[in-house]
């Protein structure tokens, strides 16, 4: 089917849908309508394959045995290491350790890291973007040792504050540790430029890629990060399996998260050495299906290129907008400037609770999201209170947007 | 859900029954769901261990509100222990047929929100 896809030259999602067994299913007697993809992706048969594959002809303990299933095992957990080194620029595989989700994680750095590294009065800068899950690890270390957390603001346009970056950056600022595109709004932030700013006073930087690596290229070695995170499952990866690439000097110095089986270099009774990158960090037998699994969906995402991903959903996003604003009792939120946006639209229907509109939605089989998308200082701070969110990704269709607006129509009519 | 549920539980959620607070109240609680912000508020009076007089108040999504409702109706004259022996799934029945699961939390808060008070005897202005 890929191949399909490259020979054909053009992008077409109704093709790449049929990649996606799940879509032969109906919900409610109706084809499934999929417009939750900033919640989890849907998984290419490639995938699903990659992972019965190992169970059936692989299952094995990586680094192990001398086996030949054990090697091979190895090898194919390896490899997705480096399919993830390659996706993102990064020099060395090593410096790639799968987690078990974006938010493991930021908590292994804020463990590892963090609890080493930072002292009283250090500060840590995030954004009123962030999701819950760059925001609870540092109050974590804020109460353990009395750090101090910057937060910058963002404008009721949904763009960040850039304009008081230098003054919340100062020598005591550690860490940046920022949402690349907003689960909320959308908004692709400028992190080359906040990188920038932040390396002029010596802090380390974080990327939390989750919501904008399955939806555009990105280049480590562009940004100038130090670490960036992501979750599998919203990358058409398995659940289960997350990454950090973390730059080698920094990995090589930090202290571990979890201490045991796979992590260690030697044991005696008295004092054990760590294992070299990144065994170092993924102590007892990993998520090695999931592992695969997540490289398999690398290679899925390769072959179709991100960057038609991007401008398809760009085209969706400008499309879905478009339609909305057609009803002055639909609100959007977000996407009021120019600023990249990833296929992510919050709105409401007005005198309609979200959970009704999306419980609406669900009975002809189309899948949004309601609620506070765990990220509630953001939408305390841009007066949301709940939402109903559409995510738009390489499966979806104009037709589809249409028919959400079609129900939409019918769901207002309804609660009249 | 079916055509007929969905206009029950929509007349309930536009013309809510019994809303309104009531002033001298023996007993009022107030709970809500913080994963999707819905919120009741029950004021009630108690006349020799009987439901004389509820109202409720608060805010949220149409199976909430229409369930409380519903509820209310239900619950006027009988006797606090019968409220209070109430099961999730007497609930459930009186939304007249079936609702999807993701949103018993939903319908159940009202009827969460007047046992609390019941058994707690949370007095008014609490």
């Amino acid at each position: 089917m890929e191949k399909i896809i490259k020979s054909a030259g053009a992008f077409d999602p109704v093709l790449i849908k049929n990649d996606f067994p799940i879509f032969k299913r109906r919900v409610h007697g109706k084809p499934l309508i999929y417009l939750d993809n900033a919640a989890t992706t849907q998984k290419p048969e490639s995938v699903i394959n990659s992972i019965d594959n190992y169970y059936r002809r692989h299952n094995s303990n990586i680094h192990r045995g001398v086996h030949t299933l054990s090697y091979e095992s190895t090898v194919m957990y390896e490899d997705a290491h480096k399919k993830v080194a390659e996706l993102i620029g990064a020099k060395d595989w090593r410096e790639i350790i799968f987690t078990r989700n974006a938010t493991e994680s930021i908590n292994l750095l804020a463990y590892s890291w963090g609890l080493h590294e930072l002292k009283e009065g250090d500060e840590v800068l995030i954004t009123i973007m962030e999701h819950h899950s760059n925001i609870v690890p540092w109050q974590m270390l804020r109460d353990l040792k009395g750090i101090k957390i910057n937060v910058l603001g963002v404008d009721n346009k949904g763009d960040l504050l850039l304009d008081e970056l230098p003054k919340l950056l100062t020598e005591k600022t550690k860490l940046v540790s920022i949402i690349h595109a907003s689960n909320v709004l959308g908004t692709v932030n400028p992190i080359k430029h906040i990188t920038r700013e932040a390396k002029k006073v010596g802090a380390l930087v974080l990327i939390d890629a989750a919501q904008s690596i399955p939806h555009l290229p990105i280049d480590i070695n562009d940004i100038g990060c130090d670490f960036l995170v992501a979750s599998g499952h919203k990358m058409m990866g398995p659940t289960g399996v997350g990454f950090i690439y973390g730059r080698q000097e920094l990995l090589e110095g930090m202290e571990p998260f979890l201490y045991g089986g796979d992590m260690i270099e030697k044991v005696t009774l008295e004092k054990s050495t760590w294992n070299e990158l990144p065994w170092k960090y993924e102590a007892g037998t990993p998520n090695i299906a999931g592992g695969i699994g997540l490289g398999a969906a690398v290679d899925y995402l390769q072959n179709i290129g991100l960057t038609n991903i991007f401008e398809h959903e760009e085209e969706l996003l400008r499309y879905a907008l478009e339609r909305m604003s057609e009803f002055d009792w639909i609100n959007t939120y977000g996407h009021k400037s120019d600023s990249q946006s990833v296929g992510v639209i919050s709105f409401n229907v007005e005198g309609v609770h979200p959970h009704d509109v999306a419980g609406m939605l669900d009975e002809q089989g189309i899948a949004v999201r309601s609620g506070h998308h765990c990220a509630q200082p953001l939408m305390q701070e841009l007066s949301m209170d709940y939402t109903a969110r559409v995510s738009f990704y390489v499966y979806n269709t104009k037709e589809e947007i249409d028919i959400c607006i079609e129900t939409l129509k019918k769901v207002k009519k309804l609660f009249g | 859900m079916e055509s007929d549920q969905l206009e029950y539980i929509l007349d309930h959620f536009k013309n809510p029954r019994n809303y309104g607070t009531i002033e001298d109240a023996d007993y009022s609680y107030e709970e809500g769901i913080p994963s999707c912000g819905d919120v009741i508020r029950v004021d009630l009076r108690v006349e020799n261990d009987r439901l004389h007089d509820i109202k409720f108040s608060g805010t949220g999504c149409a199976i909430s509100q229409a369930s409380v409702s519903i509820l209310t109706e239900n619950v006027t004259g009988k006797e606090v222990s019968e409220v209070i022996s109430m099961t999730d799934h007497d609930m459930l029945e009186a939304l007249g047929g079936q609702v999807s699961p993701i949103r018993f939390k939903c319908a159940l808060l009202g009827l969460m929100v007047l046992k609390k008070a019941l058994v707690g005897k949370i007095p008014a202005n609490n």
